[in-house]
């Protein structure tokens, strides 16, 4: 990203909480709605105690692990429904009952299956994503270049370079796409999975803030990782999105 | 995997090298596209077919190439392959020298950069195929296909859409790399003067399903009199 790009970004995002500032002085209860600056104490006070970030790893743990099953499943499933027209047709029923299936009823039916343990609490948030994931890629199998396809099968190119170097530069557009929308989604719903069944996490804390009705610490931990998951796009996500485009730009 | 188990009997059996093809029929969803065509290539000939467009050649060539696996008939080839396909086929995401490297893991970086070098495109090692000229694409596709010392070589119209002084570069780099490397070559064209310079034999894909025809020629076979052509290679 251009010093520019980035210079704009802030500037957005400044602009934004510009309008919180607005809306707070208008509310004038900070019961209700708290100005930005009244969120700096309660902040330094979790994370001066160490709750915020100890329920900041538990939450960031679960996103991670749930990201990574619902990537590497999904990836698989849609390389298979792209390429196989076979596998398509008998998967592709499954996929659009577990895209319609709601995420609510998926985690409540983990709970209730599994326990209200840690794999059920991970496993209903990958369900939720890799009927996503799998759809994205299954697009992005069926556009791989037949020519290129050829031209790695004339030359016997080895199965791994084939897939290393062939097949997945083809791929990582979708796999970028899939990715970015898939942390946005799986935070989201990890939260959910956090207030209705976990004792820790940024959920849990939030439904434990909610009861008491403390709308400075609900956002105060919801906006915490916002802040992480920005991180993550800026310094992760963007960058590796750059390196793989080089050839492009080139 | 460019070789069907069924043919490892039939290839054994063979003198090291010969790419023997008998293909009985080849159609698209129905519409018949070949007919019966056979032909058999040894090592160091060049087979060129020549034909209109859309008759068949490039079908044919991907049957040969194992490409096609879903015709009647059979092919036996050698092991090491190497095909120039109509356009470039390059990795657009991997530099001109991994282009090759990647292909061919057993080239070394040295013998890479010789290779480039042969094609004149030395000092372009780094560069990706998008910021190449379409003529350098064109003998980058040429280095990676010479590049692994192939026993057959498949070229399907390498010389099309190249302005007349690339396409005479491209064609006696073609010549002198098919005369130093010797593989069997099976070449498709349009154009009758290519055909003849570089070939030792000619036949013409005609009719509908397409069959092959020896080309009118003197002499049996025609194998001979442009035996001369590559000589001057
Ligand atoms: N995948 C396919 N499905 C259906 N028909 C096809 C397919 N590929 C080729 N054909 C048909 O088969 C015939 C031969 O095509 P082919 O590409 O082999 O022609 P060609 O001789 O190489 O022509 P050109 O000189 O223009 O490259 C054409 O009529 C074409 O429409
Ligand atoms: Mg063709």
């Amino acid at each position: 990203m251009s010093p520019e790009a980035r210079g704009t970004g802030a500037l957005s995002l400044a602009a934004l909480l510009g309008l919180w500032a607005v809306a707070a002085l208008l509310t004038g209860d900070a019961m209700i709605l708290p100005a930005p600056w009244e969120l700096v104490a309660p902040l330094l006070q979790e994370v001066r105690s160490g709750e915020l970030p100890r329920h900041l790893g538990a939450t960031l743990g679960r996103v991670i692990a749930a990201f990574l099953l619902a990537m590497s499943i999904g990836v698989a499933l849609g390389l298979v429904m792209g390429r196989s027209a076979r596998a398509d047709r008998w998967l592709d029923p499954w996929l659009v009952v577990f895209l319609n299936l709601p995420a609510l009823v998926v985690i409540v039916l983990c709970y209730l299956w599994i326990g209200l343990t840690e794999v059920a609490a991970i496993l209903a948030v990958s369900l939720n994503k890799i009927p996503n994931v799998a759809t994205v890629l299954r697009e992005g199998a069926r556009a791989l270049s037949p020519d290129l396809d050829a031209m790695a099968r004339v030359y016997a190119m080895p199965a791994r370079t084939r897939l290393r170097h062939v097949i997945l530069p083809q791929l990582a557009p979708y796999i970028a796409g899939a990715a970015r929308s898939g942390v946005a989604l799986i935070w989201k719903i990890v939260l959910v999975v956090e207030f209705l069944g976990r004792s820790n996490g940024i959920g849990f804390q939030i439904h434990m803030y909610f009861q008491l009705f403390d709308v400075a610490m609900v956002l105060v931990y919801a906006l915490s990782f916002i802040a992480v998951m920005l991180v993550v796009e800026w310094r992760i996500l963007q960058p590796w999105e750059r390196r793989v485009r080089r050839w492009r730009a080139a | 995997m460019a070789h069907p188990a069924t043919l490892g009997a039939a290839r054994a059996a063979l003198a090291g090298g010969m790419t023997e093809v008998a293909i009985r029929a080849k159609a698209f969803g129905g519409t018949p596209v070949l007919g019966p065509v056979a032909f058999s290539i040894a090592a160091g000939d060049v087979l060129a077919i020549l034909g209109p467009s859309g008759i068949g050649k490039s079908t044919l060539l991907r049957i040969v190439a194992g490409i096609d696996r879903d015709f009647e008939g059979r092919v036996t080839r050698p092991d090491r392959l190497a095909m120039v396909f109509q356009e470039p086929v390059l990795l657009p995401w991997r530099s001109a020298l991994d282009n090759l490297r990647l292909v061919h893991p057993g080239l070394s970086q040295s013998a890479a950069r010789a290779a480039l070098d042969r094609v004149g495109l030395g000092d372009k090692g780094a560069a990706f195929p998008g910021q190449l000229s379409l003529g350098q694409q064109r003998r980058l596709a040429l280095a990676r296909a010479f590049a692994g010392r192939p026993e057959l070589l498949i070229l399907d119209e390498p010389f099309v859409s190249l302005d007349p002084e690339t396409a005479e570069t491209m064609l006696m780099l073609t010549e002198s790399l098919i005369a130093e490397a010797r593989p069997a070559t099976l070449l498709v064209t349009h154009a009758e003067a290519e055909a003849a310079r570089l070939a030792t034999r000619i036949l013409r894909l005609t009719g509908r399903p397409a069959t092959l025809a020896e080309d009118a020629a003197p002499g049996q076979g025609g194998a001979d009199d442009k035996g001369e052509g590559h000589g001057r290679a």
